[in-house]
């Protein structure tokens, strides 16, 4: 054993990003490489009748312009286009027909020998279109809700559970009340990288594809079925990725047409979005919540009432876990939860950094405090009031659960005893002040997954998984993970991932890599280190001769006796045993179902925000904000907490700022550029501070990890809108809260 | 972006000649507004003459206390420059609100009064934009239009014909100081007050302003009257940077020996297709000490006639409170940028 | 309303493409013969001709920051520039601010050690252009105070929010360098 798990460690990959030299989609080169540039429809809804390109051909240099009338034959049954991440429903085509579904579907791929000049080509394309009614307001489009088709992804996204006990009639005799409608705008994802596929055409008519995706089988999945090909003909390879925050988790149509563009024309081929087109697929769903609780004047909450309704596109049911949080949270014996969806004329919306969690628990959560100020009770009190280690949306208890701590911990640092409850109550010159807290939930999810370890004859370890690392952290913690299981210094160890090649592994998404793949690390080293063991038996005359597994561990590049440490095996000698080749072991993690299913798994937070609001301009700013976490076993407390800060500004952007504005009478969203979709710049952020409190767990997965990829912005934007309720008196129930809201 | 042929001469007449023989030239000096635009297929000249060679990157203090600002000096040089900071803090402090430190470095002061709106309908060549084709209707009308103008924007038909706003942060300064836009062209020199270089879009939106085909801005010059101790630029926006105006303020005072405001300009940015002043409302402050319902009684005459279109109505109760803020910070000589959040200096 | 739009746009002249011209480039002190349009800006420039990948493209349109590079020490956006108007400049990428042996820890710039030190990435994506943009900050020499550093950082987005860490890790290297070094 080696002890780097715990260690605040920096990124194995950070001399790479920091130099320039890792390498994303846009950036890997083939020879005779062409560059696609895609076409986009003006239109939201109807037909192309005709569509003209001629002009662009005409330039020399111009190699050809794939329409829905010259494409290739391509696969045509619906289920050839479902990606791991597909909503039931017919997934989108490109270039399929003449149909357009929405505004800002791709309708052309122009092909060019240089970048610029497909942009150009593509400016000259003209297009007529036929066009058709749309409709794209969710708001007034309620009365259109349904229920929502089941299919695979709804085993993932069970709809909530049904009513229980009697809602309407203890709600109606309860002494403290609340009700109010919640809503959010659709969010993009907007990471800095812009999606992109290299496909690099190889002599044989194999592909190579650079794609920018959190799951490079997933895409070679879509490939392979897509076109037709043979797994072994299609490699995906994705070693760095520019961000995701979920947009990777469905390959994206420049991956379709990359691809259709280079089997068309035998050649390379490198298609790129454009930061406009990154508002061309899925996002965050705009959403609409009801919420109605009931308490006695004790403030236990006895009746929950949450409902939700949710867009999607025309053509795939994309659902989330929205109303099924406040029983999650809060263990009230009379429940009634609804969920359902609208189909609009816009693309499938998208998983994106806690999907649905951080729409249902900010509502949950803005709910309970205006029922604190209701009943005249503390909000932190109040939720200690209503604790409960049972999950009574499923009616289990929480593997772990040191949300109490949470609260304490958070509580004392934030000082949130000092809290005057009074609205209005703290100023500074213009600026009103205002504290707020929230609690935070995401599930802790396991998969399973596949890893391969290979010490090698110059006794270096090599660990490979097709997992991704978005900035998460993965190929830092796998080293350590693989590192300290064999008993090895980090650099000896080299972990690899993004490359479809790789031993099977989920789509990184659902803060669930640091479990799966880290449980499929273990296992392979363990695994691994017993092959070692025993061929370092065979050593002749080896001091391990008659030991048993159980009787040796791992240390300082030998494996040992526990009991005496002076009798040792260096791996190096153990792998020289192996007649000069390397030693090899692949190896599955599963998820211990039969231990998990009697628990539910989760990971939670406590948050505490202040803000200043000018009185008069309705500036907000967040000023501090404290996290604390309990979110299982920190694997490396650096890593984690880049982690949890980057939650944290998330949440103060979704509670502040980000918002895709549509506008309805074109069916388009309009502020699709860095400049008007406003995410946090440096000067927004203030002082974040990032609490880890202890928490084991044995039952979540054998690390005792729960992920935090989600956990860090789940809490923050109803701590924020709480906090801005507790310095102007207004209760903003529509996010984002811009300033015009404020006045 | 279309393709372009490009060249680089080194004096002015030179470049004037150019442009002037070209069909549809364009000069580029920063080109952080002109590139922008060409990838968005919004601009489409054929021919760019690159002006960065010229001799226009001086800062010269003029005889009778003003100061000339070459075109081609970056907004960061300007804003930074000795003079201006003593000077013309306020100009300063403009152009340190807009945008952000690299284009800054880029953007050059000449290019900066050319800067076109950052209507979304303009950018987006699949909608409807009067500006951009004329005839063709304004999206943002009926549209998403929390950025519009919500002043100036009558047109002599009833409905408007562009509602775009002015983007730039410094030219609001620019209109408070009263500076003079110094330009050579085909028929020669000639100078225009920074009042008549923006125009309201009234039947011609496509018009940002009043300079004729073929004119260089060489300088701009800022008259002898500083406003070095009683002003501010408050600007109100949707982060805390790198973001354009909702609505920006520009206040410049002198005071008398007694406290007496002798002389009051107020400029507004984000409100209309070029920065906004009324002199009347101005007058009202002429004489008079601070006082809350006169500076509220000046806001209110500052945005009469204004009007909303939907999304953008905010900004009229915006506005008002803004000014009367600014006012209040001018006055009191306390030049922040309606930021009391600040932490002291620690490196 | 419904407006309509006119089906072709105004008055463009016939597609043409001007030819391209050999421009040079010094980037990082290396001269760099590149064949180029006008059209091609120093990002593309840098990125797909002198295969230079280090500076990212994030927007394109000056919007986020990623293509940060230094030219004549200040920085830049290099999405918003041509690279024929660079011809004869100073060109400094994220490639040039190590010295000798990027392997070699030693040899990275004070800067790029800060931000593996203060984990000040998460992606990486904006990283480069958040050092060109830190190293141009301290070559301008105005911030004084940390909410400076955080003003004048602000023209480079990164979503995966590690502000906090960039600025702690500009702020530290800042205390050290010697005032007028
Ligand atoms: C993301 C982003 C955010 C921004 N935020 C702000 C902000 O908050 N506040 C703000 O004020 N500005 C902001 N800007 C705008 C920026 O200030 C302008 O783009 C810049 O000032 C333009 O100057 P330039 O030298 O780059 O002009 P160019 O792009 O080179 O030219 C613009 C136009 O002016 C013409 N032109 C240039 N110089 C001359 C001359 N001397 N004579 C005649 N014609 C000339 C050109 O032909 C062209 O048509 C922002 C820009 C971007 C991209
Ligand atoms: S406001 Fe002006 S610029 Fe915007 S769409 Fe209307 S006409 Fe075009
Ligand atoms: S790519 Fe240049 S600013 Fe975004
Ligand atoms: S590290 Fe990912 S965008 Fe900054």
């Amino acid at each position: 054993m080696s002890n780097y798990i715990g260690k605040p460690l920096s990124r194995v990959d950070g001399v790479a990003k920091v130099t320039g030299k890792a390498k994303y989609a846009a950036e890997f080169d083939a020879p005779d490489l062409t560059y696609g540039y895609v076409v986009s429809s003006t239109i939201t809804k109807g037909r192309i009748t005709h569509i003209e390109t001629s002009e662009a051909l005409s330039l020399p240099g111009v190699l050809s312009v794939i329409t829905h009338e010259n494409r290739p034959k391509i696969a045509w049954l619906d289920m050839s286009y479902k990606d791991q991440d597909a909503p039931p429903g017919s997934p989108f085509r490109p270039l399929r027909d003449n149909k357009i579904s929405y505004s800002g579907q791709p309708i052309a791929l122009v092909v060019a020998e240089t970048f610029e000049l497909a942009r150009y080509a593509a400016s000259l394309i003209r297009v007529d279109y036929r066009e058709a009614p749309h409709e794209t307001n969710l708001d007034t489009n309620l009365h259109r809700a349904r229920k929502p088709k089941s299919g695979l992804a709804s085993l993932l996204k069970p709809p909530p559970p049904k009513p229980r006990g009697n809602f309407d009639e203890v709600y109606a005799a309860s002494p403290a009340k609340v009700e109010g409608r919640y809503s959010h705008s659709p969010e993009h994802h907007n990471p800095m990288e812009m999606f992109a596929s290299t496909v690099v055409y190889e002599k044989d008519g194999k592909l190579t594809i650079y794609d920018k995706t959190q799951g490079a089988q997933n895409s070679q999945l879509y490939v392979t079925q897509a076109f037709n090909m043979s797994f072994s003909d299609v490699r995906v390879i994705s070693p760095f990725v520019g961000g995701a925050f979920g947009s990777g988790l469905r390959p994206q149509y420049q991956l379709f047409l990359a691809v259709m563009a280079a089997r068309e024309l035998k050649r390379s081929v490198r298609v790129t979005l454009t930061r406009q087109q990154m508002f061309t697929f899925g996002h965050r769903p705009a959403t609409i919540q009801n919420i109605a609780l009931g308490a006695d004047s004790n403030g236990k909450i006895n009746a929950i009432y949450h409902d939700a309704v949710g867009e999607t596109s025309q053509f795939e049911d994309y659902t989330e876990i929205v109303p099924t949080w406040s029983p999650m949270i809060y263990p009230a014996e009379n429940v009634t939860l609804d969920y359902k969806i609208v189909p609009l004329d816009v693309f499938t919306p998208l998983d994106m950094r806690a999907p649905g969690g951080v729409t249902g628990v900010p509502a949950i959560e803005t709910a309970i405090d205006e029922m604190a100020y209701e009943l005249g009770i503390d909000p932190l009190e109040l939720r200690l009031i209503n604790y409960s280690d049972r999950n009574m949306a499923e009616d289990k208890p929480f593997s772990s659960k040191e949300l109490r701590e949470c609260f304490r911990q958070g509580a004392e640092r934030f000082g949130w005893a000092k809290r005057n409850p009074k609205p209005g109550s703290m100023r500074d010159g213009h600026n009103l002040i205002g504290w707020g807290m929230s609690t935070g939930m995401w599930e802790a999810n396991q998969m399973p997954a596949r890893a391969e370890a290979v010490l090698t004859v110059n006794g270096k370890l090599r660990v490979t998984s097709a997992t991704a690392d978005i900035g998460t952290g993965t190929y830092t913690i796998m080293t350590q993970i693989a590192a300290d299981t064999l008993g090895m210094p980090m650099e000896d160890v080299l972990f690899k991932l993004g490359d479809s090649d790789m031993p099977l592994a989920p789509i990184e998404g659902g803060s669930w890599t640091a479990a799966t793949v880290g449980s499929a690390v273990k296992v392979v080293c363990e695994e691994l280190g017993r092959k070692l063991f025993k061929l370092a038996q065979k050593i002749p005359g080896s001091p391990l001769a008659k030991a048993k597994w159980d009787d040796v561990e791992f240390v300082d590049k030998h494996i040992r006796l526990k009991q005496n440490p002076a009798a040792a095996v260096s791996l190096q000698q153990a792998v020289d045993q192996n007649g000069g080749a390397a030693v090899w072991q692949k190896s599955t993690s599963l998820p211990a179902m039969m231990k998990q299913k009697n628990y539910s798994r989760a990971a939670h937070s406590a948050v505490f925000v202040e803000v200043m609001v000018d009185e008069d301009l309705g500036t907000i700013r967040v000023t501090r904000a404290v996290s604390a976490i309990a979110g299982g076993k920190i694997l490396n407390p650096k890593t984690a907490r880049s982690q949890i800060i980057g939650g944290m500004v998330w949440g103060i952007s979704k509670a502040l700022e980000e918002e895709s504005v549509m506008d309805h009478t074109i069916g388009r969203f309009m502020n699709h550029s860095l400049a008007e979709y406003h995410v946090p710049v440096n000067a927004d952020i203030h002082d974040l501070d990032v609490i880890f409190v202890e928490e084991h767990d044995d039952i979540v997965n054998p690390l005792g990890v729960k992920g935090l990829g989600e956990i860090g912005i789940v809490g923050m934007p109803a701590a924020i809108a709480n906090a801005v309720f507790h310095a102007t008196g207004k209760r903003i129930r529509e996010l984002p809260i811009t300033l015009d809201k404020i006045l | 972006m279309n393709s372009f042929s490009y060249s680089r001469p080194d004096d002015v007449n030179a470049a004037v000649g150019e442009i002037s023989e070209q069909t549809q030239a364009k000069f580029i000096a920063g080109g952080t507004n002109l590139l922008d635009l060409m990838k968005e297929n919004v601009e489409h000249p054929q021919h760019l003459v690159d002006i960065n060679h010229l001799p226009l990157g001086f800062i010269d203090e003029l005889p009778e206390g003003g100061l000339r600002l070459g075109a081609l000096v970056t907004n960061a040089d300007t804003a930074y420059h000795e003079l201006v900071q003593k000077n013309y803090p306020l100009l300063s402090m403009a152009i340190l609100a807009g945008a952000s430190p690299q284009l800054r470095n880029m953007a050059t002061n000449g290019g900066n009064l050319f800067q076109r709106t950052r209507c979304y309908y303009f950018y987006d060549t699949a909608t409807a934009c009067n500006k951009r084709e004329p005839g063709s209707g304004c999206g943002a009308l009926t549209g998403y239009n929390r950025i519009h103008a919500i002043l100036g924007t009558a047109s002599s038909g009833n409905t408007p014909q562009c509602i775009a706003t002015h983007p730039s942060d410094m030219c609001v300064a620019l209109r408070a100081l009263d500076a003079v836009v110094r330009v050579s062209g085909p028929n020669g020199d000639r100078t225009i007050p920074i009042a008549d270089f923006h125009r309201l879009p009234g039947d011609e939106p496509e018009r940002d302003n009043t300079i004729e085909p073929g004119e260089l801005v060489t300088a701009i010059d800022l008259p002898a009257e500083h406003f070095n101790t009683h002003y501010t630029y408050l600007k109100l926006r949707d982060r805390a940077s790198y973001a354009f105006a909702l609505v920006s303020v520009a206040v410049a005072l002198r005071l008398d020996e007694g406290g007496q405001i002798a002389e009051a300009r107020i400029a507004l940015g984000g409100v209309a297709h070029k920065p906004w002043r009324n002199p009347a409302a101005e007058a009202l402050l002429t004489g008079k000490a601070a006082d809350t319902t006169l500076f509220r009684q000046v806001a209110e005459q500052l945005l009469d006639g204004a009007q909303g279109y939907g999304n953008n109505t905010f900004k009229i109760e915006l506005a008002k409170r803004a000014i009367v803020r600014a006012l209040d910070m001018a006055y009191a000589g306390s030049t922040q940028a309606g930021d009391a959040y600040k932490q002291e200096d620690i490196l | 309303m419904q407006t309509t739009l006119p089906k072709q746009p105004v008055t463009r002249p016939a597609p043409r493409l001007v030819p391209t011209q050999p421009v040079t480039l010094t980037i990082n002190g290396t001269p760099h013969q590149l064949q180029l349009a006008p059209w091609t800006s120093l990002l593309d420039a840098l990125r797909e001709y002198a295969h230079l990948t280090g500076t990212k493209k994030g927007c394109d349109h000056g919007q986020c920051g990623a293509c940060t590079v230094l030219v004549n020490g200040k920085r830049i956006n290099s999405c918003l520039t041509l690279a024929v108007m660079k011809e004869g400049d100073d060109i400094q990428t994220i490639e040039g601010l190590a010295t000798g042996d990027p392997a070699n820890p030693e040899s990275l710039h004070p800067m790029q050690r800060a931000f593996i030190e203060h984990d000040a990435y998460q992606c990486g994506y904006c990283t480069p252009g958040q050092i060109c943009s830190a190293v141009g900050l301290m070559n301008e020499g105005h911030a004084k105070s940390r909410s400076d550093i955080q003003e004048l950082m602000s023209g480079n987005i990164c979503r995966c929010g590690a502000y906090p860490h960039i600025t702690d890790a500009i702020q530290e290297v800042m205390q050290q360098t010697p005032k007028n070094a």
